[in-house]
């Protein structure tokens, strides 16, 4: 309690008695950076340049502000590296994920954004497996009033995925999204499945899918490293989709994944509903981390 | 990125050891480090793997060890025991009333299996126990979870009782009670929406739940794969419910599920069944012992020996 309090001090205003980085204060980045999911030897990592470079500190305001900094660098976020569309049609996105992360969810979610901006959006409940995941998707598409192309309970889900890419090219539809059934991504034959899937898709439109997204649970924690992982090597996972932000926990795995493997993340799932989505923000996400600081200040 | 495994760094740690002579503090401090990091990398909450390296310092600080010819083992051991201890015993069941409707609460945050953990639970009590269970579908939030459960229902040939999505849970519940004495079930699972712990209209209708059925068991699932901020979720749900077991889910997967540890340091309540597939059959009893194992890296060898 006693080196929480002294810590505190040490987060604002740090020009007037900033007396140096010292092993209790990296000991307090450590704390947070493990709370958050991050993971040891990435956390390591941080923490070793937040004291490599401690003579910057002088140039911020606050503690909090020169350890985001570091997190910033850290991440090394490319604004080249966005979304990618189809301009010569539709447009296929593959929510790929582990059982109850929130793909169909995040589907419903998607749907509504694009739908919001006008976009033809139809969605393929290729989870065939699942008891009442058909009904699930098929729910969300009714409410947001989008088509849903779906086949019978245990159907081949890549025939689903051709019905459904077929019915995308002659409806004019902007943006397919491809709901599949949650895997372990030890499951081999599942993520064989998986594969299978992304290849029809790539078929039958030409450049299909543009971005697979690996949906994950916030609440994750090393396994996620192995989970994008593996799911990266089964089909070409573009981008995280991190969600149950909308809890306590900070998704920290997150920032090993981008380490270890590049992976950018792109949205948030704030909730439950179909506007509970928005686009993955750094600053305000590693905000989020270093809210830490202030609680372990109290 | 392959874990090293608990024996190997510690394999390791002595290394270093060796030619230093006899093993001192300092010496164990190494060892204990490396038992912090694999503890951390198998997701236990670093507050508890603060505690629990104290704890095994304590004992491993006893003069056996100090002595002994290979203390590296004798490290591990401890390490592996003491977990072993924590996560509890193998032979914990449901609470069962003598006579009348016994009840159970499924509770948890979304996506962990709550659904899927009843219909499995409802099967085994109807196999194995001969038990005339009740299913009752207390998830009027998320889409489809009424069919999902009705869909579990008839593959596994046990009622289902709902009210529709229009009806709220606490309601449900209590015409399922009615419906079930008439029926003359004697086991009455509710599977309820999954939740955040801090969401307080959800965690109250939970409460008022438990008010109105008093059930004999409120069951948490516990993610194989949780992370650290499990063990705020179950202080939360403990504080708020009172639970009185544990299922960990989804342990098929690659997570070495250090977070049920986290949960077991907080709750104090017994795992009653490990959740580990897909498939109605899945569902074993606990084994603490093999749970260390996993937790500590070492479970590749147990599990290989348990499919052969
Ligand atoms: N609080 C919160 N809950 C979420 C979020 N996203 C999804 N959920 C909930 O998490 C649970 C699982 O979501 P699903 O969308 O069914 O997950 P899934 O990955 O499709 O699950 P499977 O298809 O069974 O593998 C549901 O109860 C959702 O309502 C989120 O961002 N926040
Ligand atoms: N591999 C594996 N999957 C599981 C296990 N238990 C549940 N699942 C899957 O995990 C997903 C979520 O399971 P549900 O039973 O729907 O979870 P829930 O807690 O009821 O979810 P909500 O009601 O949305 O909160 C589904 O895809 C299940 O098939 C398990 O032990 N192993
Ligand atoms: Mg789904
Ligand atoms: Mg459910």
């Amino acid at each position: 309690k006693k080196s929480k309090k002294s810590f505190g001090d040490r987060i604002h205003s740090l020009s007037d008695h900033f007396r140096g980085v010292d092993d209790e204060l990296l000991e307090e980045i450590m704390v947070i950076l493990l709370e958050s999911d991050v993971g040891i030897h990435t956390a390591q990592k941080i923490v070793d340049l937040f004291s490599e470079r401690s003579k910057e500190i002088k140039n911020y305001d606050s503690m909090e502000d020169y350890f985001i900094a570091i997190l910033k660098d850290f991440y090394n976020e490319d604004p080249s590296d966005i979304i990618h569309y189809n301009t010569e049609g539709p447009t296929v996105f593959l929510m790929v994920g582990v059982n109850g992360s929130g793909k169909t969810t995040t589907a419903a979610k998607l749907m509504q954004m694009y739908k919001d901006v006008e976009f033809n959006v139809a969605v393929a409940a290729a989870d065939t497996f699942r008891a009442g995941a058909v009904d699930q998707i098929e729910e969300w598409a009714n409410r947001i009033g989008v088509p849903c192309i779906k086949g019978k309970p245990n159907q081949d889900p890549s025939s689903v995925l051709v019905d459904a890419c077929r019915y995308a090219k002659t409806n004019n539809i902007d943006i397919l999204i491809c709901d599949t059934a949650g895997r372990l991504q030890n499951k081999s034959n599942l993520m064989k499945e998986l594969s299978k899937m992304n290849r029809v898709v790539a078929r039958e439109i030409e450049g299909a899918p543009q971005e697979v997204w690996l949906v994950l649970d916030a609440t994750t924690g090393q396994n996620g490293i192995s989970q994008a992982k593996i799911f990266m090597e089964a089909v070409n996972v573009t981008g995280i989709i991190l969600t149950k932000m909308d809890g306590t926990a900070k998704g920290g795995v997150v920032l090993a994944i981008r380490d270890q493997l590049h992976l950018p993340v792109r949205f948030l799932g704030l909730g439950e509903k179909p506007e509970d989505l928005c686009p993955f923000e750094l600053d305000n996400y590693l905000m989020g981390i270093t809210k830490g600081m202030d609680q372990n200040a109290e | 990125m392959a874990f090293e495994s608990l024996s190997d760094r510690l394999n390791k740690a002595l290394k270093n050891i060796t030619g230093q002579g006899k093993l001192t503090e300092k010496n164990m401090n190494d060892m204990l480090k490396e038992v912090r990091m694999s503890l951390l990398e198998a997701d236990v909450n670093y507050e508890v793997v603060k505690n629990f390296i104290a704890d095994v310092k304590e004992k491993a600080m006893g003069q056996e060890v100090m002595e002994s010819l290979n203390p590296g083992q004798m490290v591990v051991k401890i390490v592996h025991d003491e977990i072993q201890e924590l996560l509890g015993s193998e032979d914990a069941q449901l609470n069962f009333k003598k006579q009348g409707i016994t009840t159970l609460m499924m509770v948890g945050l979304q996506g962990t299996g709550k659904t899927t953990a009843s219909a499995k639970i409802a099967k085994y009590c109807t196999k194995k126990m001969k038990r005339r269970v009740l299913l009752v579908a207390c998830d009027v939030v998320r889409p489809a979870a009424i069919q999902q459960l009705q869909t579990l229902g008839q593959d596994i040939d046990v009622d289902v009782f709902t009210m529709g999505a229009d009806v709220d849970a606490v309601t449900t519940a209590e015409e399922a009670m009615k419906y079930a004495q008439d029926r003359q079930k004697d086991l009455v699972i509710f599977d309820t929406a999954g939740r955040l712990h801090i969401d307080e209209a959800l965690m109250q209708e939970l409460s008022d739940m438990k008010a109105s059925i008093q059930p004999d068991n409120i069951v948490l699932t516990v993610d194989a794969m949780s992370g650290q901020d499990i063990i705020t979720v179950a202080r939360d749900f403990n504080e708020k419910l009172g639970i009185t077991g544990l299922i960990v889910t989804k342990l098929d997967g690659d997570a070495r599920g250090g977070g049920l540890l986290s949960v077991r340091s907080i709750t104090n309540v017994p795992v009653l069944f490990v959740s580990n597939g897909e498939k109605m059959d899945d569902l074993e009893a606990f084994h603490p012992d093999r749970m260390a194992d996993r937790i500590l890296g070492m479970g590749d060898v147990m599990t290989l020996v348990e499919q052969a």
